[in-house]
């Protein structure tokens, strides 16, 4: 069981921190859209625009990304797994009236 | 499939930024249910991936992309309630981290990623669970139509959205032809991903597949 969860974070590490450099970098369907049609003219920068992870790099530099993408599957991880670790159902809980 | 700030106006944001809440907050009460300690790892590690994923932009047209959404295969892995909320937590890592989607438009992406496709996704899957039960092809046939759903009704959010309070004044029928089409093309892609996924955790560790529950263990899913 073990070894089934590290595998699989292992595989997102490798797809965020290596795969990543191979993606697509054009628009993608709903942005391509929105330039098309003179919607995105409307788009407002983002407040974060130039906070050091924008885009997925490093102060701007993509070759980076990797190393933005590690950190974001980490964070991910972090929050997400911390958040359903105590939302789960413990062993036995139910049966105590005050438990929580 | 990210909007950025502005596209919508102000009471359009924020009215989806109730729906949303509301939607994560359903989603939070019956998360529990379906988390225990076997499948809240699982479940962070879900969230994990789809943020990995989602970096992989892939061709669909000639300077077009596409990437997973990924709430289809959330939903058939953890269950529609806790894959609505790793969804959730990939998009506000990525609009507060990464600068990617807005922080106004959280509202609507969350409404459209998180909730309409996992939903959508979920749904279609359960409605064919009898084929993901038959076998590796099955499952893997139940994935692809799954998330395909998930891709064009998520999509299908932006258009309503649009509509409701869009800047530009591009017509609903303009906007639904360019945004639909497209996305059914970027959904085929968000298909074969998810079932490959899904067959491959389904080959090594059925026990954590939320579809597959209930489904006696024996069952032949390598072949």
């Amino acid at each position: 069981m073990k070894r089934f969860f590290v595998g699989f974070a292992v595989v997102s590490l490798l797809l965020a921190g290596v795969v990543a450099y191979f993606a697509d970098s054009d628009p993608d369907g709903l942005d391509h859209v929105t330039e098309q049609h003179g919607i995105a003219e409307h788009a407002q920068d983002h407040p974060l625009a130039g906070w050091p992870l924008a885009d997925y790099a490093l102060g701007g530099d993509d070759r980076f990304t990797g190393l933005a993408g590690v950190l974001g599957v980490v964070l991910t991880l972090a929050v997400a797994g911390g958040l359903f670790w105590l939302l789960r159902k413990r062993p036995g809980a139910a049966a105590k009236p005050d438990a929580g | 499939m990210h909007m950025s700030d502005g596209l919508l106006n102000a009471p359009t944001s924020l009215l989806f930024v109730a729906v949303a809440v509301a939607g994560v907050g359903v989603a939070l009460a019956k998360a529990r249910g379906d988390l225990d300690d076997r499948t809240a790892p699982m479940a962070g590690l879900v969230a994990a991936f789809v943020f990995a994923t989602q970096m992989l932009n892939f061709p669909v047209l000639p300077g077009v992309s596409g990437h997973l959404l990924g709430g289809a295969l959330a939903a058939i892995l953890v269950g529609p309630w806790v894959g609505a909320l790793c969804v959730t937590i990939v998009l506000v890592v990525q609009s507060l981290f990464f600068a990617d989607g807005g922080i106004t438009a959280l509202g609507a992406n969350v409404t459209n990623m998180a909730l309409v496709g996992t939903a959508v996704g979920y749904l279609t899957a359960v409605a064919l669970r009898r084929l993901a039960t038959r076998g590796k092809g099955g499952l893997a046939a139940v994935a692809f139509v799954s998330a395909l759903v998930n891709t064009v009704l998520a999509s299908f959010g932006f258009v309503l959205e649009y509509a409701i309070g869009g800047q530009g004044g591009v017509a609903f029928g303009t906007v639904a032809a360019a945004v639909l089409g497209v996305h059914v093309l970027i959904g085929i892609g968000e298909g074969v991903i998810t079932a490959v996924t899904v067959t491959a955790v389904a080959a090594a560790r059925p026990d954590l597949v939320h579809l597959l529950r209930g489904v006696p263990q024996k069952l032949e899913l390598r072949a």
